[in-house]
């Protein structure tokens, strides 16, 4: 019996469709190596369920845009909730006094006893006192911030210019209540894109590939721009805050994540250009991700074909003792990260895996288009939760390995279910070709563990 | 507003998702943004929980809040209610529905539901999760028991004429995500069997409602931890005449002082449980290898009660010296700064981990006893340390048996507190021989010949140098001017803190030298205090004079 209820599926049909770029086939190893129907699941109903969301909230995303903007600080402005969140997700990585910290709100600021901006002056005078090392600092808005209206807008304005010189203030939010999980990044870059320089008319044409990567994963990537000699290649955001890239009219931008369409509008509106693709996640998916730059860039097929047969081999050879492991076996996706399609597609395609229901927080089409074509006509796409109906879903189906968070996974290993924690996707490298058999060993080794242990 | 690095406690509603997830039967409905169900992950991942802790929380999201909150709280608690079927449903606010005030409580008992309807008020903006914790049990008692209160003060004295009865008591505080709880409990109950009271009821860990609604049958209550124990006790204590115990029987000093307390209240003669074999560590304590451990300089941090146990059996039953006393609990503030009397030390009540750590940095300690967060302030510091206080990581639930509470909970801290210091004997064991010159990382394996030593190890005698002569000029301040990983460079301390004008100071060649022939995990110590002692006494040169002079100075 299905635990799906045929009523519940809302059909989501736009009318977006249909112009299919003709740049895939003229690069032969970016097609799909499972064909699809011709619109593979864009045309799929999507169940929209309005219930308990078991997801983090944006300021989550500091625990790795910290690492990665070297002399950014992030401040969060909320609650004891807030701080406890992120030291909960951050987990063990009290190593060294970490780049953010939360100003937390006391019943003196809410009673009005306290000007809360003053207050916010006081606690960035003593952090910067601190830390004299930071040369950007986001102030981050919470659930608590927002629904009390204070503006962190004006506070990063007034800070700017009251600040020691050479510091930046800006802000975002990342409250529950407007954004999860990942959104909490999109929210980030988009507050850095008016700060990013402007290209001159005479620059040549440039391309910005925009997420946060770890360092390797952007080495890798520089490397293979470069020898498709594709460039200049920048990434965004830069590891320091001086290193925002330049952007305008003849700028392109290739997302290395789904979740970040708020930056592309914002990049848009500065005239840059998207370069529609599917995510650089496993062999097929780098290659397809390449090949968009690729064709604007005019590089041709040959050069194309040298370049990147090597990186995708090597990737289909790491790939390939996991597909033994997992090859027909089901999965399943709770809501997490929003990188659940892309991830999906990848093993769908190149681990032969077998897909049942799909969750994302949000379903971006602009930006999954590709990946949703893909995709088979027969999984089950959910956007938003119900964790309780979703929990019901996922029991009467067992599937053979469930994606899912923290707060999930143990109950449902209790239950004889194998669990992969998604968390563990955006903390690790993933992307790329030589990510790619880290990323199948990540899905395989709940399995293998599970066959390995006697008692 | 309160600039936080880390925090030592959650907000107030994971203390009473604490209490929730304790029990069976009960349900949690919490007011809460989506981002607030984090704390699933503590209760699933560090407590290793095979089920989700039994909350459900609205996740209400900024569209929601121009429309009706209070409705989708209501939806939310009636399908909570038909899926969960609890005995007993708990309602409350997060800080951020704190601020949109609908009232959770009002709402719910509108909803008519069959089961009892605990409205829990927790002030995030001011209050912490133990105090949660405390608030909701005692709100949970109170509203469970206050219906039983006549008819169990008429049964009670109804038995009480009875002679040679069999007191029994509750053991009160044990909690999910407690700082071994879990083994504690088993601990005391055997404890108490010994002693011959019976168990009425444990709480909350692994009551039901049922459960709580007997509490007030027993004779007295057993206060594990007052933190979470404390507020529900003192109304049971007023209203059903049932004393507590005021002793936390970690140690054997203190469980000793427990059983004596225990049989007081139950009318009975401890001399038979207290003649009985029971802790090694006495015995460990006083053995010669234990020597070593005399006048160790130990800090100590973390919840009160564990606090000040620590501290009682670091000074008396392992013969430490406590140069550190603190907690991040205020509410327990005057615990702590009695106790301090007790050490000479002054009372450390903070919550910010900075001002925490400055203090160790200044203290220089031997051992830290702290919680996870100070261990990392240690191990940074290269100083030995022990984990004694909530809250807890994944480690502080280990597989074996190990309780911190009664005579096996002294053995696990006798454990606990030596072994570290041992491991840090250990490596400087190691340290001496990798200096050693037939041991420094240059020589080849003796068992190759001398032709090889001939050809690769250094001088292995270095011959005397002048006492004299500086042998690097740097510039130097107490704190920095160091061979040995600076605090500052691995960050902790502030660079702010290290840029006061430095002092031209000079080290001889000698006193170089000499320096190295002092064991590391106190050469830092020595050449700091060689430093500070030539800067108070105007020297810009550091002799071996010198060195030894400071010795003298600062000997403790
Ligand atoms: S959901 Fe809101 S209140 Fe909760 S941690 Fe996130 S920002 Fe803070």
């Amino acid at each position: 019996m299905s635990p799906y209820n045929q009523d519940e599926m809302l059909a989501d049909n736009d009318t977006s469709g249909g112009n299919t770029s003709g740049i895939q086939s003229s690069f032969g190893a970016v097609e799909s190596s499972r064909p699809a129907a011709p619109r593979g699941a864009l045309d799929l109903p999507v169940l929209r369920e309005r219930g308990q969301r078991e997801v983090f909230c944006g300021l989550t995303s500091i625990v790795w845009l910290h690492r990665k903007i070297q002399d950014a600080f992030f401040l969060v402005v909320g609650s004891r909730t807030c701080a406890h969140l992120i030291q909960s997700a951050a987990g063990v990585m009290i190593f060294a006094e970490p780049r953010f910290a939360t100003a937390i709100i006391e019943e003196k600021d809410l009673a009005g006893l306290a000007d809360l901006d003053v207050e916010l002056d006081r606690v960035v005078g003593q952090l910067l006192e601190r830390r004299p090392d930071i040369r950007l600092l986001f102030l981050v808005g919470s659930c608590p911030s927002e629904v009390v209206k204070l503006d962190l807008t004006r506070a990063a304005a007034r800070l700017s210019d009251t600040c020691k010189p050479g510091v930046r203030v800006l802000n975002y939010s990342g409250s529950g209540i407007e954004t999860t999980f990942t959104q909490g990044e999109d929210a980030c870059l988009v507050s850095l894109v008016p700060g990013m320089p402007a290209t001159a008319e005479s620059d040549p044409p440039s391309l910005i590939v925009v997420g946060a990567l770890p360092d390797i994963v952007e080495d890798q990537f520089k490397r293979l721009f470069e020898d498709l000699g594709i460039g200049p290649v920048r990434f965004f955001p830069g590891r320091r805050a001086s290193q925002m890239p330049p952007v305008g009219a003849r700028t392109y931008v290739l997302l290395a994540q789904p979740y970040l369409g708020d930056t592309l509008r914002a990049l848009e509106a500065r005239k840059a250009v998207h370069l529609r693709a599917p995510f650089p996640f496993g062999a097929a998916g780098t290659t397809a991700w390449l090949a968009a730059a690729a064709r604007v860039f005019g590089v041709d097929a040959a050069r194309f074909s040298q370049v990147t047969d090597r990186g995708a081999e090597r990737a289909r050879r790491a790939i390939a003792p996991h597909r033994e492991t997992l090859q027909g076996k089901s999965i399943f996706f709770f809501p997490d990260s929003q990188i659940e399609i892309p991830l999906a597609r990848f093993v769908y395609e190149e681990l032969e895996m077998q897909l049942t229901e799909i969750g994302s927080p949000y379903l971006n089409r602009q930006v999954l288009e590709d990946e949703l074509r893909r995709l088979p006509p027969d999984v089950v796409l959910s956007e938003g939760q119900d964790v309780e109906r979703q929990l019901d879903r996922c029991k009467a189906l067992r599937p053979d390995l469930t994606v899912c968070g923290l707060g999930l996974a143990n109950p449902l290993e209790a239950k004889g279910l194998l669990t992969k924690w998604s968390i563990e996707l955006l903390f690790s490298p993933v992307h790329g070709y030589d990510q790619a058999g880290d990323v199948a060993e990540l899905f395989a080794r709940p399995i293998r563990r599970r066959d390995a242990l006697k008692v | 507003m309160q600039l936080s690095v880390w925090t030592y406690e959650g907000p107030p509603h994971v203390g009473a998702m604490r209490i929730a997830a304790s029990m069976t039967g009960v349900h949690y409905v919490l007011h809460a943004p989506q981002g607030d169900t984090y704390s699933d992950l503590l209760f699933t991942m560090i407590e290793r929980n095979d089920r989700r802790p039994p909350v459900t929380y609205t996740t209400f999201q900024a569209r929601d809040l121009g429309g009706d909150t209070a409705e989708l709280f209501k939806r939310s608690a009636v399908s909570a209610f038909e899926r969960f079927r609890p005995d007993v449903m708990l309602v409350g606010a997060s800080c951020t529905a704190e601020l949109i005030q609908d009232d959770p409580g009002g709402l719910a008992s509108s909803l008519g539901l069959p089961i009892p309807v605990v409205p829990l008020e927790l002030p995030s903006y001011q209050r912490k999760e133990n105090w949660g914790a405390a608030e909701t049990f005692y709100r949970l008692v109170r509203s469970l028991c206050q219906g039983t209160v006549p008819a169990v003060i008429a049964a009670k004295s109804a038995v009480s004429q009875q002679p040679d009865r069999r007191r029994s008591c509750n053991i009160l505080g044990p909690a999910s995500l407690g700082f071994r709880h879990r083994d504690d409990v088993l601990e005391i109950t055997r404890l108490l069997g010994d002693l011959g009271v019976t168990i009425n009821v444990i709480a909350p860990l692994g009551a039901t409602p049922a459960d709580i609604c007997r509490l007030g049958e027993a004779d007295f209550n057993v206060v594990l931890y007052p933190e979470i124990a404390g507020v529900a006790a003192k109304w049971l204590e007023r209203t059903f005449h049932q004393p507590a115990t005021k002793t936390v029987p970690i140690g054997v000093g203190a469980t000793r002082d427990f059983i004596v307390e225990v049989a007081a209240l139950a009318g009975i003669d401890p001399s038979a449980v207290l003649a009985k074999p029971s802790s090694r560590l006495p015995w460990y304590s006083r053995s010669v290898d234990s020597t070593y451990l005399t006048g160790k300089r130990v800090f100590i941090y973390g919840d009160a009660t564990h606090a000040v146990a620590a501290a009682r059996i670091a000074r008396d039953e392992l013969g430490f010296k406590v140069v550190g006393l603190g907690t991040y609990a205020r509410e327990f503030a005057r615990e702590i700064r009695d106790a301090a009397k007790l050490y000479g030390v002054e009372p450390l009540i903070t919550e910010d981990y900075l001002e925490v750590e400055r203090q160790i940095v200044e203290l220089e300690p031997d051992l830290v006893l702290g919680t996870q967060m100070e261990r990392h302030i240690a191990k940074r510091m290269g100083v030995a340390c022990a984990v004694i206080s909530a809250p807890v990581h994944v480690q502080d639930f280990p597989a074996r048996y190990s309780p911190q509470m009664g005579f096996e909970g002294a053995n696990v801290i006798f454990d606990t507190f030596v072994h570290p210091l041992m491991m840090g004997l250990e490596q400087h064991l190691l340290q001496m021989f990798k200096e050693d010159f037939e041991f420094h990382p240059g020589a080849a394996p003796s068992h190759l010949g001398p032709s090889h030593h001939a050809s690769q190890a250094p001088a292995a005698q270095p011959k005397p140098e002048p006492d004299t002569e500086p042998a690097v000029a740097k510039a130097s301040s107490a704190a920095a001017a160091s061979a040995e990983p600076s605090l500052a460079a691995s960050g902790i301390l502030p660079a702010a803190q290290l840029t006061g004008a430095p002092i031209a100071l000079v080290w001889s060649a000698a006193a170089e030298q000499e320096l190295k022939k002092i064991p590391f995990f106190v050469r830092s110590k020595a050449r700091r205090n060689a430093e500070r002692f030539a800067g108070e006494h105007g020297l810009n040169l550091v002799t071996i004079e010198t060195l030894y002079d400071a010795k003298a100075h600062y000997s403790r």
